[in-house]
């Protein structure tokens, strides 16, 4: 959306127009967006003192406290390998409907879309409830566990229901991600494949992946991103026994009132967000 | 797209998958006709008990009409200053509108851990944690960006010849927007009032941040309540929440189409 040189010559007149119906945007985005991020940056050099007093003078305190404490080391370590696992297990598990709903047509396909759509529209704090209903001693799974003869499972308050809920919820995501890069997979180059005797697996192996490789790549950076950042699910999930950065962050900024830590760890999770989409950029080229 | 029969591992892999996907909504449904004093699933037996404490829980009903009123009053303010951004960046062009565009909807980009985090610290210092305003403050921040894109993208998909036409006959600059420009922008202006809403209404980690115990709203005493004692409470008025969530879905379809106010 450049100006072209006949759009420059009306600026004069528009210009205070434009200036007074952008100033209500601007001053929600400048007291609400830019003052705040900036003013993160700045607390994560103060240092809050053992009687919760906050020290206004620059200090690395802070930082090094964040990167020489082993409990920080390994929060940061343990998020970063949990939201892993959680992106590898939403890819395996949303890439059979990604790739049925590309295969799929007509009503039955709008259907099934609307059904991967419906959760992104239904709050975390439900679908959460309703991993605690499935996943509790007394809920579904233990329930029926029980019933067979087998004995009941923890599974919630642990690693385990954190991996699981958030899995379920970062699908719709992989699925839409996956789906819009499964434009270029033809199925007259599969047809051409299994002809020549590929058998299914090799025709899988060899050329459906391959081709629907950067819907992957995208997928598992926008989930990594949201797992990393996701807070809602791991609290309630982890019933304050798993630990990892968003909680942490929480933790500091609303109990233990330690603002600096609190800022420290937002940034350190913007970094990662940062490192992880140059990855993604960096195999992207490599790919291309 | 390619139509081609699709093998059974496939089908019966994506049913498994969806039932998976599903389960945590398809579980809730059930739980909340339960009987029990207590959550057990499946139900010993069956009630609509948990409907009715919804509204004689005090904490709950307020917490309710707080979320009702803040996400009304920050559609409203989404629309009133969401619209005449999106006019002076789409019809007017100033200089750098890609850049200024891109700068209006960078919030949605942190995520709402450190959004929520940041303004918390800032707000904290104008004595706005708890109060009515600081909450409308933060939520305006994430639901602009939605505003000034879906109205962004309502108003270049307008063909500008009309415009043009009632400006050509005289028509000044402000009764153009108002007879022509904005009758035509309907489907656009009812998608992003619903997207708002839904956005505000649902909106759970920064409400955390700056909810305190005489303000709260829904999302944010529904976190609390699963936090202390996951009651079947609550999947009744997860039910509500679905049901809501289904009726402003429903309303933007009939009035204007969802598949022309998302896509795209």
């Amino acid at each position: 959306m450049t100006a072209t040189p006949a759009d420059r010559d009306d600026q004069p007149r528009h210009l205070s127009l434009v200036v007074l119906l952008l100033l209500p945007i601007a001053l929600v985005n400048a007291l609400g967006f830019v003052v705040p991020t900036l003013n993160l940056l700045r607390m994560s050099f103060f240092e809050a003192q053992g009687t919760g007093a906050m020290q206004e003078v620059f200090t690395l305190a802070t930082w090094l406290k964040v990167f020489t404490d082993s409990f920080y080391a390994e929060l940061i370590l343990n998020s970063i390998s949990t939201s892993l696992l959680i992106t590898v297990l939403t890819l395996l598990c949303s890439y059979p409907i990604a790739l049925y709903l590309h295969r799929s047509s007509g009503l039955w396909r709008s259907v099934l879309l609307v059904l991967v759509i419906a959760p992104l529209l239904t709050s975390a704090v439900v679908r959460t409830y309703g991993w605690i209903v499935i996943l509790f001693e007394n809920g579904l799974i233990n329930n029926a566990l029980a019933a067979v003869g087998i004995g009941r499972v923890r599974m919630i308050f642990n690693k385990t229901g954190v991996t699981i809920g958030l899995t379920e919820i970062l699908m719709p995501y992989m699925i839409l991600a996956l789906m819009a890069g499964f434009g270029k997979l033809d199925a007259r180059i599969e047809e051409a494949a299994a002809s020549l005797g590929a058998s299914p697996m090799r025709v899988f192996r060899h050329i459906v992946l391959p081709l629907t490789l950067p819907g992957i790549a995208l997928g598992s950076l926008l989930c990594f991103v949201l797992a990393v950042s996701s807070f809602i699910t791991p609290k309630l999930l982890g019933g304050g026994r798993v630990f990892l950065l968003a909680t942490e962050i929480y933790d500091q900024a609303i109990v233990t009132l330690n603002w600096p830590v609190a800022s420290a760890l937002s940034i350190l999770i913007l970094l990662i967000f940062g490192t992880a989409l140059l990855l993604y950029t960096r195999a992207l080229n490599a790919a291309t | 797209m390619d139509e081609r029969p699709i093998s059974l591992p496939l089908k019966l892999l994506a049913l498994t998958m969806f039932v998976f996907l599903l389960a945590p909504l398809l579980v809730v449904l059930p739980i909340s006709f339960s009987g029990d004093n207590y959550m057990i699933f499946p139900p010993t037996s069956w009630s609509t008990r948990w409907y009715g404490a919804i509204f004689t829980d005090a904490k709950m009903a307020s917490a309710f009409t707080s979320s009702l009123a803040l996400a009304s009053v920050v559609t409203l303010l989404s629309l009133a200053i969401g619209l005449p951004a999106a006019y002076a960046l789409v019809r007017l062009k100033p200089p750098g509108a890609a850049a200024l565009s891109s700068f209006f909807t960078a919030p949605l980009l942190l995520p709402t851990i450190v959004l929520g985090l940041a303004i918390l610290i800032v707000f904290s210092g104008y004595g706005l944690l708890g109060t009515f305003q600081g909450l409308i403050a933060a939520h305006l921040v994430v639901t602009l960006p939605y505003a000034i894109r879906v109205l962004s993208t309502a108003l270049s998909t307008l063909p500008i010849t009309f415009e043009e036409a009632a400006a050509s006959l005289g028509a000044s600059p402000l009764t153009v927007f108002r007879r022509v420009t904005l009758p035509m922008m309907r489907s656009g202006i009812i998608g992003t009032m619903a997207l708002c809403f839904l956005v505000s209404f649902d909106e759970v980690v920064l409400s955390l941040f700056l909810t305190g115990p005489r303000l709260t709203t829904l999302p944010v005493a529904m976190f609390h309540r699963v936090e202390q004692q996951a009651d079947p409470m609550v999947a009744s008025l997860s039910v509500l929440l679905v049901a809501l969530t289904l009726a402003v879905v429903l309303i933007v379809d009939r009035t204007s189409g969802l598949a022309r106010t998302f896509v795209k």
